[in-house]
């Protein structure tokens, strides 16, 4: 077990440095920052001088060396925009996003086990034919597109709820709903997919032949075996999620990483960016070890 | 022994339909029986005789739709079960009957305890909660044979052995002393001694508890072992009744009569001898001390452990010879197929192969080796690629082997190949679901006959299959044999299958070889113990064993 974390931590952070010099590159090819931060009449003087202010005189295998030795020193850089270190700018936003993906995915889980387990249990009942209706719908209707249509009916149209921004609980009807759709359609399928295929296993067989309730034979025996894919999917969702999302934090004005990370990309702010993704990464990591750890906790023949 | 005047259960005029795209497929057709307390009911039938569904009808286990109950009435102790509400018909199950089924490991839930799976019974039911359910569970466990159950109770299913398992699988269903216990081929995964230990732990509970036994098996000898009465089945209806020893002796209908006959030991001298004629001269396999060491995890602080799956063996097989392996789970006997296939690497050891060591070929070699050598599975189901026509799954090995056969002859050669197995040629065109077990075992000897081969390892080939059809693959390997001169390595853990059909057998255990000779001679004097003990642990009938009589 000691061995296995250990292992995936190492390879976890392997990849951290893969994914950071690839950001590193990817950045400097949106451009030169000076164009952004001087004045559009600034003189050739002004951006060499801004230039190397900033360290971006230097040849760019210089500036990675550079950028790897501040790495080590936890030296994350400065940001263009707020003058103050990148990495507190993205430290500031994540918990934003953070509480948006809990809450949401938390959501999006626990009501899709109900609703797809209910629906295993009569397949081909009505409530099963709403309820794969509802969960398609959701899965595929473009998130951007709720949203605008969201803001327009409740906040425009009816007035009930705020446009953009946070403060009060009412803001967060909207976005969490926004960002449940997708996870919860996706869900209600897999678990749905998965209790019947458990609701037919011979062990359910057994546990009526022992005279269980029914409740207990779909919730205690079929449903915790139903549920490593959906811990895999819903992981997976998580992981969209803990990334930022892009389009309903930047529509709701939500001041999470994803917006950060759009914002920053758009102003070529190549220390908040880098910082924003090494943010992220790590919790992602974290997350995916979390859930390799929560299989064997699931199922006790899986051990590392 | 019984109170036939006033059986348990009464099951009357029973048929059930399931419902399919086009007309419902009768599964149980007018069946009826009966069962009293302290007696032992035998459902005898094969598979699809709808000897599991009857019992599983009586349980409540039928899904309708797709299950519909067409007629007929199970009187449970003066209750009819189908006039029951769905409570007072679950507060049956599980308490006043209970049920076993065949594969324990399936039929566990694998996420929880043993011990937690027990106690439900007791909870739900209401008969004790807690540390109460607990004790009574490890006290249960302890009845029926588990050992240390205050440690083995917080197991899970797959931490034991297959016969732990159906022991507790068998603790589950005697929890509450159930009146009914209804056994559904409960040892039919299982080696043959551990077998005769689960069928003397029924035996002593029934005597114990007194309650009734119907034992569902496609085994003779099981059946014959434990049946005070017998029903037999066949295509959904009851073709025979009677008391066992009578339906044995003196079978009536044609079916029954045909299953006895087909029984592989039940009169050594009047089953048709399926031995070779030619008497091998010609080494075609020599193996020499062919060893297989795994090497189980190492920790920090644990020495390396090796497991000797297959532990110094030397054998031969000579051109037209028949070599039955013979063996218990674990006994290494499919590791040795594994190495001569060339699916596993072996520690040390020779094989020669028609005067080369097959561990020592190079690729090339390799190939023209496999084509020499083809195995049969015990799953053909398992060993075919469900998308598969039959005709693409025979003419495989003429893709990997080019030269065996030129394109524009594949397509006689295939219906050649169908005929030489028994099947028709136009099978060609199905997928393997659309057969019947033995059927695909069929295509799977065509498909290894297909390379033309000196040599076809057979592992467990027919031990999936039913009595009267492991006859007929057992004929059919004998008669390709000697139409086409075949050697086999017979591979089972039954050993009363290969007496008429092996020349010669070797009888492993733990990775060695304990006993070897000529098949008429180990089957007349087994010398050692463990041989002994094999042949011993074929059921016997229940009237010939003395103790149970007038019990």
């Amino acid at each position: 077990m000691i061995t296995y974390l250990g292992r995936r931590a190492f390879h976890s952070i392997l990849s951290v440095i893969g994914l950071l010099t690839l950001v590193f590159f990817l950045t400097r090819l949106t451009g030169d920052p000076s164009a952004l931060y001087l004045p559009l009449d600034s003189t050739a003087e002004a951006r060499a001088a801004f230039a190397r202010l900033n360290g971006l005189d230097q040849p760019i295998y210089w500036q990675f060396l550079e950028y790897l030795r501040d790495l080590l020193q936890l030296d994350f850089g400065e940001s263009l925009r707020q003058n103050r270190s990148a990495m507190q700018v993205a430290l500031e936003a994540f918990p934003e996003t953070l509480k948006l993906a809990a809450v949401a995915i938390t959501l999006s889980t626990a009501l899709a086990i109900l609703v797809g387990s209910l629906a295993a249990a009569r397949p081909g009942s009505m409530f099963d034919r709403v309820a794969s209706l509802i969960s398609l719908a959701g899965a595929s209707a473009p998130d951007f597109w709720v949203a605008i249509v969201g803001i327009l009916v409740f906040a425009v149209g009816l007035g009930l709820l705020p446009t953009s921004g946070t403060g009060t609980w009412a803001h967060w009807i909207m976005p969490t709903f926004v960002l449940m759709l997708r996870p919860f359609g996706l869900l209600v399928q897999v678990v749905r997919g998965t209790m019947l295929s458990a609701l037919a296993s011979p062990y359910i067989k057994t546990a009526r032949a022992k005279g269980l309730p029914r409740q207990k034979i779909i919730f205690g025996h079929a449903l915790r075996n139903s549920l490593l894919p959906v811990v895999t999917v819903a992981g997976d969702l998580a992981t969209s999620l803990v990334n930022g999302a892009v389009v309903v934090e930047s529509i709701f004005g939500w001041p999470g990483i994803g917006k950060l990370m759009i914002d920053s990309i758009i102003q070529r702010d190549f220390a908040v960016v880098q910082s924003t993704i090494l943010v992220t990464a790590t919790a992602i990591f974290i997350l995916n070890i979390a859930i390799d750890l929560l299989y064997t906790v699931l199922d006790p023949r899986i051990r590392y | 022994m019984s109170d036939a005047t006033n059986p348990i259960l009464k099951v009357d005029g029973l048929t059930v339909d399931f419902l399919s795209d086009d007309e419902p497929v009768r599964a149980v057709d007018d069946v009826s029986f009966h069962v009293s307390r302290g007696e032992t009911l035998v459902i005898l039938g094969e598979s699809g005789s709808g000897k599991s569904v009857s019992t599983s009808t009586v349980m409540d286990l039928i899904d309708c739709p797709p299950g519909d109950i067409v007629a007929g009435s199970c009187l449970f102790d003066g209750v009819e079960l189908s006039a029951l509400g769905a409570e007072a018909r679950r507060s049956i199950n599980g308490r006043r009957i209970a049920m076993i089924f065949q594969d324990p490991l399936a039929y566990l839930n694998p996420v929880y305890t043993v011990g937690r799976q027990i106690e439900e019974v007791y909870e739900s039911h209401g008969a004790a909660s807690g540390k109460g359910a607990r004790a009574k569970t490890i006290e249960l466990l302890r009845r029926v044979g588990i050992p240390e159950p205050e440690n083995r109770v917080d197991f899970y299913p797959h931490q034991f052995s297959g016969g732990q398992r159906q022991r507790v699988m068998i603790a589950m269903a005697i929890a509450l002393k159930p009146d009914i216990l209804i056994a559904d081929e409960p040892t039919t995964a299982l080696d043959v001694s551990v077998q005769a230990q689960i069928l003397d732990l029924l035996r002593d509970l029934q005597r114990e508890t007194g309650m009734a036994l119907i034992m569902i098996t496609h085994d003779l000898e099981v059946a014959s072992s434990m049946a005070d009465r017998i029903i037999v089945m066949n295509g959904g209806k009851v073709v025979e009744t009677g008391i066992a020893k009578e339906v044995f002796s003196n079978p009536l209908h044609a079916y029954t009569r045909r299953l006895i006959s087909a029984l592989p030991h039940g009169n050594a001298e009047a089953a048709p001898n399926r031995r070779s004629t030619t008497i091998a001269d010609k080494t075609l396999l020599k193996v020499e001390h062919l060893t297989k060491h795994y090497v189980l995890a190492s920790g920090a602080f644990s020495s390396k452990r090796t497991f000797k799956a297959v532990d110094d063996i030397s054998f031969e097989v000579g051109r037209g010879e028949t070599l039955g392996i013979v063996g218990e789970s674990g006994s290494g006997k499919s590791s040795v197929a594994r190495m001569l296939l060339g699916l596993s690497v072996p520690s040390a050891g020779k094989a020669i192969f028609a005067g080369e060591n097959i561990f020592e070929m190079n690729e090339k070699r390799l190939m023209a080796f496999r084509r020499k050598v083809q195995m049969v599975f015990q799953d053909p189901y398992g060993s075919m690629n469900p998308r598969m026509r039959v005709y693409s799954i025979i003419s495989e090995p003429w893709v990997i082997h080019r030269d065996i056969l030129s394109k524009d002859r594949w397509k006689a050669r295939v219906a050649e190949l169908l005929e030489l197995v028994g099947l028709l040629p136009e099978h060609a065109d199905r997928y393997p679901h659309q057969f019947s077990g033995g059927q695909r075992q069929r295509i799977a000897i065509a498909r290894a006959l297909a390379s033309e081969p000196e040599l076809i390892v057979c592992d467990e080939a027919v031990s999936a299959l039913d009595v009267s059809i492991q006859a007929q693959v057992i004929d059919l390997l004998a008669d390709l044999r000697s139409r086409l001169s075949l050697s086999y390595i017979f591979i089972t853990h039954d050993l009363p299958i290969v007496r008429h059909f092996a020349d010669r057998i070797m009888v492993m255990k733990d990775g060695k070889i304990v006993e070897e000779g000529q098949t008429s001679a180990l089957f007349g004097a087994p010398r050692h113990e463990y041989t002994q003990s094999l042949l011993q642990a074929v059921p016997k009938p229940k009237w010939l064993a003395s103790s149970i009589v007038g019990a």
